[in-house]
């Protein structure tokens, strides 16, 4: 990468924009290949091979950290770090606080995945790193935030663009949830317990957790949604009254609904009650921003047919309304009742993660590669076959865990004529097999596209460092 | 006031959006520290708590169920259903985990809740299961986990844990008073087992009694496992307490 130090540009801080992005597509590629595998255990166990080190249960949080925080994470950083800097017309804060953030943030993947694997973990979902990583997580975000909102007070624009409220709130709500979730005591250099204890634990886990998904992997793509697709689209938002609306509304509401992965549990009814009824409401911030994003296209639709990249762009909008009007549906307690502890969570999760958060991933960084290293995509041609495998291996995905969730919550329910249970918990197990193994093909479909943009993007790069060398050794002459 | 104000101070944007996402929080967790009922209490005849802290054999198992990552798979929190109730027995109380550092309800069951699995089965059975599922239940999905036969159990930091598990808030005791007090609240024979200055004593003790890896010479992660799923879910006798009862405290 000091190659590219030598681009021109000295108006912004593109360095780091570009270190992000590689690492975006080296962490995309990781996380969704520990998917893969993980997935193919449930299917055959005996890959779990009698080692330690890849168990399902270890692993898990290495496919979760390296997806969610790798993949996503750097993805954020690349983009918000882009974003700021175009929109409010500034160079970046403070170009050593930023560096620091880049390595920083590696480290801390590395050293997850590698804790995971060891067997370091709290024990919470999302949240397993152990006690130091959570302080050098801690240390970063703050850097994190003082890049971002250092940039944004030195902008030569009065306004502050939509985008960066919700890169704001994502990195303020982050801090927030991060720190109470991870209050604990340690015993050793690798082990804590945690401050709180049962009840009190899970819904502080809960909120957590459910924000993580609202703010890491919504408000922040979201931010991201509302710079790459008018821009790709070469239109202006929709509806800027919509988006203060939307903006306001979204991170007021996901904060309270936590406890709707709590359903029917030993907490009292009126939280889930109250999460439930949040839950509903939800759904109409995220229409808003879903209307908001797909109508910026009105006017330029044919564009869904001649450019790829937008496919990306609203195919992940398309999925972001469709799972979070199934997330609401799944959050009214008698749907809950079926649908919690099944693989049907498993399938909402990966229609948000897979059809929203990496689609459009995809779809930015598409836009951002060629920009960053000024050149042209190595073979366009290549990110429709991204995009049409990135498809085929979601719906394979979801479909599959539709039928299983679904068939296994039925079973697990089921009384025959004499009011006994029909089935045992292992035939539940047995039936859950062929979707399974569907499963894992739908998540090696995605995986495949994944690896074939890393590879365009991989030429596409080194096409764009040869540019500049090329044009130095000219100049030179 | 407009919006256009919003936007163009960053300082106000900032406090803005930290009221907006600290409600829900305030309003739904905060209230749980305080508000009785949230967790039931759950007494003996004789006025002594039946929820106890783990022994410290239990409380290491614990932790090699949270170190294998059992909760990616496994739940602990049986819900108020019919079908439930048949498969797994009565739904989980809150206090049933009002000692568990971190809460491991979990949010999936690719196998069987764990809640009340104490009891239900032998040691050699979870030995068996544990050690090679398939050969036990031909249909599991579970992994093998040969190393916990393999392994000793690391106790060598049990007092650490302990204390640490006493700043939490489990009453572990360190103390002559505090282990009067556990005397009080759970009796003689349960607060033997909380001072922290005999963990490492009351480990090996139990170890070798339970036996619960049919290897009398070495305390292994198999016995701590097993012990801490045997005890799950049995300390509650539900024949004490009418159904009304708990159904108030929710």
């Amino acid at each position: 990468m000091a190659t590219t130090n030598v681009v021109t540009n000295e108006q912004y801080n593109y360095d780091i924009v570009r270190k992000f992005t590689i690492m975006t597509l080296v962490w995309g590629a990781v996380g969704m290949l520990v998917g893969v595998y993980i997935a193919s255990e449930l299917a055959f166990p005996f890959l779990n091979l009698d080692t330690p080190y890849i168990t399902f249960g270890r692993l898990r949080p290495v496919h979760t950290g390296a997806v969610i925080f790798g993949f996503g994470g750097s993805a954020l950083f690349a983009t918000s770090y882009y974003v700021v800097q175009r929109t409010c017309q500034a160079r970046l804060f403070g170009d050593g606080l930023a560096n620091f953030t880049f390595w920083g943030w590696q480290a801390i993947i590395v050293l997850a995945a590698l804790g995971h694997v060891m067997g370091y973990s709290q024990g919470r979902e999302y949240a397993e790193m152990a006690w130091p990583v959570d302080i050098l997580i801690a240390v970063v975000w703050v850097a994190y935030a003082a890049v971002f909102i250092g940039t944004i007070m030195k902008r030569k624009q009065p306004h502050i663009y939509v985008a960066n409220w919700f890169y704001l709130a994502f990195i303020l709500a982050t801090a927030l949830l991060h720190i109470f979730n991870n209050l604990a005591i340690p015993y050793s250099l690798t082990g804590s317990y945690s401050l709180f204890s049962g009840a009190q634990d899970a819904m502080t886990q809960w909120w957590y957790g459910h924000n993580a998904v609202g703010f890491f992997l919504t408000a922040a793509f979201l931010g991201m949604m509302y710079y790459f697709v008018p821009k790709q689209a070469g239109r202006p938002v929709y509806s800027y009254r919509l988006s203060i609306i939307h903006f306001w509304a979204l991170i007021f509401l996901y904060m309270w609904a936590g406890s709707h992965h709590l359903h029917w549990t030993a907490i009292p009814d009126w939280t889930s009650t109250l999460a439930a009824t949040f839950s509903i409401m939800l759904l109409l911030p995220s229409w808003g921003g879903m209307i908001n994003g797909i109508m910026t296209l009105s006017g330029a639709w044919e564009k869904l047919r001649t450019d790829p990249i937008m496919r990306f762009l609203i195919v992940s909008l398309s999925f972001y309304g469709m799972s979070t009007f199934e997330g609401p549906m799944m959050s009214l307690k008698d749907v809950n009742a079926l649908s919690h502890y099944t693989d049907w969570t498993i399938g909402h999760v990966h229609s948000g993660a897979l059809g929203w958060v990496a689609m459009i991933t995809f779809g930015a960084m598409y836009h951002l590669v060629p920009r960053l290293w000024n050149t042209q995509i190595h073979n366009p041609k290549l990110i429709n076959v991204h995009f049409w495998l990135a498809t085929i291996g979601i719906l394979l995905y979801i479909v599959a865990m539709w039928i299983s969730g679904i068939m296994q919550g039925l079973m697990w329910r089921a009384f025959d004529d004499f009011g006994n249970l029909q089935y045992s918990f292992v035939e539940t197990v047995a039936a859950m097999f062929p979707f399974y193994v569907m499963r894992a093909l739908g998540g090696a479909f995605f995986l495949t596209g994944m690896v074939i943009m890393c590879y365009n993007m991989f030429r596409t790069i080194r096409k764009g460092n040869a540019n500049v060398a090329a044009s130095i050794a000219t100049a030179a002459a | 006031m407009k919006h256009d104000k919003i936007e163009r101070n960053i300082g106000l944007m900032v406090v803005l959006t930290m009221l907006a996402i600290s409600a829900g929080g305030l309003v739904e967790i905060i209230p749980l520290f305080f508000i009785k009922d949230t967790v039931e209490v759950v007494k003996t005849a004789d006025g002594k708590d039946m929820v106890r802290p783990y022994t410290p054999l239990e409380q290491l198992g614990r932790d090699i169920y949270v170190r294998e990552g059992c909760y990616t798979c496994h739940s602990q929190m049986i819900r108020p259903f019919r079908d439930e109730a048949l498969r797994y027995g009565h739904y989980s109380l809150a206090a049933e985990s009002k000692y568990d550092h971190p809460f491991q309800w979990g949010s999936k069951r690719t196998g069987p809740d764990l809640a009340r699995v104490g009891g239900k089965y032998s040691n050699d059975w979870h030995v068996q299961h544990l050690n090679a599922p398939r050969s036990m239940v031909p249909e599991s999905v579970m992994p093998n986990y040969p190393w916990l036969l393999e392994n000793r159990l690391d106790y060598s930091n049990v007092t650490q844990r302990m204390s640490a598990l006493r700043l939490v808030g489990v009453p572990y005791s360190s103390n002559e008073a505090e282990y009067k007090r556990n005397v009080d609240t759970f009796g003689e024979d349960v607060a033997n087992t909380l001072r922290i200055e005999k963990g490492e004593e009351n480990l090996v003790k139990q170890a070798g009694m339970g036996n619960f890896d049919n290897n009398k010479s070495d305390v292994t992660e198999m016995d701590a496992l097993v012990a801490y799923l045997q005890v799950l879910g049995t300390m509650v006798d539900f024949k004490q307490f009418d159904d009304d009862y708990f159904a108030k405290f929710r």
